[in-house]
């Protein structure tokens, strides 16, 4: 008894403008950002307890804050270059910013072993594990946006992201300016706390 | 007959799915069809009641009969049964924590919104599907996943978790604190992890599909109120999930690694522990953020079935339907504002409690708007006693009755004395275990015939439903009594202290009820699948409803409707409406067809509906 209808319609009115599937994605943006503010939040108690370790942010930290904002510039390009079908200039500026944000990770490690340097463990006075927890979540989800970027760059050099394809490559953008926003929250929230 | 359907179909369109035999794995394993992974978390959801369940008769033997010899159960639980024929003490906990985790997420998150969530969006909002039908089948094996891991934990040698259902730390965090701290915990972690996800894909979808996917006149103030519920418990879910998910990522690496979030100077035996600087209380505070919108994640599908069902059965307009939403709205809002609720005693500024506190007793107000609704409802109403309509007005019952003790719990004062007593544990079964319950067994009275085409038989119903609903109150009732006096919560023993030995004769009537309802429930598991494969073949629209589910054919294949969505031209409650042929009038009905019952502002909208009816010539010829 069981068969498939017609799956696919063309909406006679659309209720919402934007596509469910980037929708979707800024309902699982909400998710990042609710996981952050509990870390964040549970910092502030944390630290209001006292009996908190006060150590230097790793110098390394400005410099993949200045990476990451730059592979923004590089996504957008890209982004831009898609929408009027500039097809050389996608595969450039996307491989851009897969470097940058292979790089950043990279970075991200390094500021690590700065720390380390420093004396501040991931085990030991939660100062210094919230430390490591806020970067290497981020990094986990930053990981996932390398990932897509990667697909998103198989596509352009299969000629298929263009202006008339713009889904993914809107839902990558978003998703890349959000991973760089989010880390130059904790960033700031880090300079500011610390 | 879907190629059929493809051909009378009017918007004949080139890149529709061509009919094809889906296999079995297709069809019913790793299906995408939302009200196939329905019935899949309704089935699974029963398998972890049943074991939920039997794990209270089994503690509630301990509690009721200390010295009963309990050899018989040896088969089931081996070495669990001391030498003497008593539970082990170690046991005893386990069962608690693994009672709790069940219910909670498993059978009343898993199962009552996974269940109607899934099933009911599409079919009330006028879709095909969700939003995305592959995550959501990932939601569902991500939860089948979870399941199984917190299934093999139960058979460890050291047994599963055994801190509470709530894992504070340090019990949970170190693992040498009791036997359930090893294997078990990691085990109860990891599944979390895993229902986590689950929990957000379902609601990311459900959310995107409630905005995205509702059909043409399917306005929010014309939805039905079991799709603001299952909407607002999605948007809880997703704010609140992933908090959890932080509180239990700092838990693993104090136990994995040694980091000390949640522990600070510690001794076992005389030797000090290396963790230095962390909070318990942070864990409190975390999980609870996640832990108290969890009870209304709980809370709120049910209370949107029971909105349906009663409107239905009373064949009158829900009373107050701006008032529901305006209430669950304000219900979501505050669930997240009023956490710290739940840690009164644990050294919180007393200033910050009496807020707390405040924000906590004015939840009482929506959900007392909630109450007079439904009771109004009721109120002169035609009302025909279905099995559902009976568990709803039974959710309505027992939703007062749980929420009156809410009121004094909230305070904190009071809380001081009956803070992690039986007072509690009377207090969330009755408001929010036995609420849902029966929002789940009404939900699946009223929609049986609509998921398998077939009618479940209101006879065993009725016996189900008086069994159950004395049950409860026999059982949570008397609890109060105990809570009063002070004992308190997850203890193994009430004989050990003179003070308590005089309720042994009340605590043996609650375990004779609680195991009478126990055995009352496979009434109900008789009746559901027997009735599956045998039971009355299922009329159209059985409960003359007027929302969209029932203009689809009895047994809906994957797509919902074989022809062309169906508009929707009114609000969902026009019953018994003056001048109406019917007492009911289905939402696909246009106001132009209806002159006799109409209001004057809706004769206004005919023209509305004209201009639309229009509108969908052209586009038509444009399609073509």
């Amino acid at each position: 008894m069981v068969e498939d209808y017609k799956l696919v319609d063309v909406p006679v009115e659309q209720p919402l403008s934007m596509h469910p599937k980037k929708f979707a994605l800024w309902l699982f943006i909400v998710t990042v950002v609710m996981i952050f503010a509990a870390f964040t939040s549970a910092h502030i108690v944390r630290q209001a307890d006292g009996n908190w370790l006060v150590y230097d942010i790793p110098p390394m930290l400005w410099i993949t804050s200045g990476i990451i904002l730059t592979s923004s510039i590089f996504m957008q390009w890209a982004y831009i270059a898609a929408k009027r079908d500039k097809l050389e200039q996608v595969k450039l500026a996307l491989s851009i910013t897969t470097i940058l944000g292979l790089v950043f990770l990279y970075g991200q490690f390094q500021a690590w072993g700065q720390l380390v340097d420093a004396g501040v463990f991931f085990v030991g006075n939660p100062a210094g594990s919230f430390m490591y927890v806020f970067t290497g979540i981020h990094a986990a989800h930053l990981i996932s946006g390398v990932i897509y970027l990667l697909y998103m760059l198989i596509s352009s050099f299969k000629y298929k992201v263009h202006a008339k394809n713009m889904l993914n490559m809107d839902m990558c953008t978003t998703y890349w300016h959000f991973l760089g926003g989010l880390w130059i929250y904790l960033f700031i929230f880090l300079l500011l706390n610390h | 007959m879907a190629t059929e359907a493809a051909q009378i179909d009017v918007h004949a369109h080139d890149d529709h799915h061509d009919h094809h035999e889906q296999s079995f794995i297709e069809k019913y394993i790793f299906s995408t069809d939302h009200k196939t992974i329905a019935k899949q978390f309704l089935i699974t959801g029963i398998f972890w009641a049943i074991i939920g369940a039997a794990m209270s008769a089994i503690f509630r033997l301990q509690l009721g009969f200390p010295e009963a010899d309990l050899g018989w159960l040896r088969p089931l639980l081996g070495r669990w049964i001391t030498e003497t024929g008593q539970l082990d003490q170690e046991f005893y906990l386990a069962l608690v924590t693994m009672h709790g985790t069940i219910m909670v997420f498993f059978v009343l998150t898993a199962g009552l919104s996974g269940t109607f969530s899934n099933f009911l969006i599409p079919l009330q909002i006028g879709a095909r599907d969700m939003a995305s039908g592959f995550m959501n089948m990932l939601s569902y094996w991500f939860f089948f996943v979870s399941g199984v891991l917190m299934f093999i934990s139960l058979f460890l040698e050291t047994g599963p978790a055994s801190g509470g259902w709530v894992v504070y730390p340090p019990l949970s965090a170190i693992q040498t604190a009791m036997p359930g701290s090893g294997m078990g915990m990691t085990l109860w972690l990891i599944a979390m992890v895993f229902f986590i996800a689950s929990s957000l894909l379902g609601g990311i979808n459900y959310i995107t599909t409630v905005i995205n996917l509702r059909t043409k006149g399917m306005t929010f103030s014309r939805l039905p109120l079991t799709i603001w519920a299952f909407f607002l418990t999605a948007v809880i879910g997703v704010l609140s999930f992933p908090v959890l998910f932080a509180a239990a990522l700092l838990l693993v690496f104090d136990r994995s690694f040694g980091t000390s979030f949640y522990l600070s100077e510690i001794y076992i035996q005389g030797e000090a522990l290396s963790n230095v600087g962390g909070s318990p209380i942070l864990y409190q505070h975390l999980f609870w953020f996640l832990g108290h919108p969890e009870v209304y994640i709980v809370l709120l599908p049910a209370l949107g079935i029971t909105s349906e069902i009663i409107a239905t059965n009373s064949r009158k307009p829900i009373f107050g339907y701006k008032a529901m939403i305006v209430s669950m709205l304000g219900i979501t809002f505050l669930s997240f504002i009023v956490w710290a609720h739940h840690m009164f005693v644990s050294g919180l500024n007393p200033f910050l409690g009496s807020i707390f506190m405040f924000l906590t007793l004015i939840i009482a107000v929506p959900s007392a708007v909630k109450v007079f609704n439904y009771l109004t409802t009721l109120w002169k109403g035609n009302i025909v006693f279905t099995p559902a309509m009976l568990f709803s007005i039974g959710l309505v019952s027992v939703f007062i009755s749980g929420g009156i003790t809410g009121i004094f719990l909230g305070n904190s004062a009071i809380d001081i004395q009956l803070h992690d007593t039986y007072f509690v544990v009377a207090h969330f079964h009755l408001v929010m275990g036995a609420a849902s319950a029966f929002g789940l067994l009404a939900g699946v009275y009223h929609w049986f015939p609509k998921m398998f085409g077939r009618m479940m038989d209101a006879k065993l119903g009725y016996i189900h439903f008086w069994l159950t609903f004395i049950g409860i109150y026999s059982v949570f009732f008397p609890m109060h009594y105990i809570g009063i006096a002070g004992f308190p919560r997850r203890y193994y023993s009430f004989t050990n202290f003179d003070a308590f030995s005089g309720f042994t004769d009340l605590n043996q009537f609650i375990s004779i009820a609680a195991i009478a309802t126990f055995i009352g429930q496979f009434i109900f598991l008789f009746n559901f699948f027997y009735s599956m494969y045998r039971g009355r073949k299922a009329p159209a629209n059985p409960w003359k409803s007027n929302t969209l589910e029932w203009t689809t054919p009895r047994n809906p294949g994957h797509g919902n409707w074989e022809g062309e969505i169906p508009h929707v031209y009114r609000w969902p409650y026009d019953y018994s409406k003056p001048g109406a042929e019917d007492d009911f009038i289905p939402q696909t009905v246009p106001f132009s067809e209806t002159m006799d019952s109409n209001l004057p502002h809706e004769n206004d909208l005919i023209a509305l509906e004209k201009e639309q009816a229009e509108e969908i010539v052209v586009d038509e010829s444009a399609g073509h």
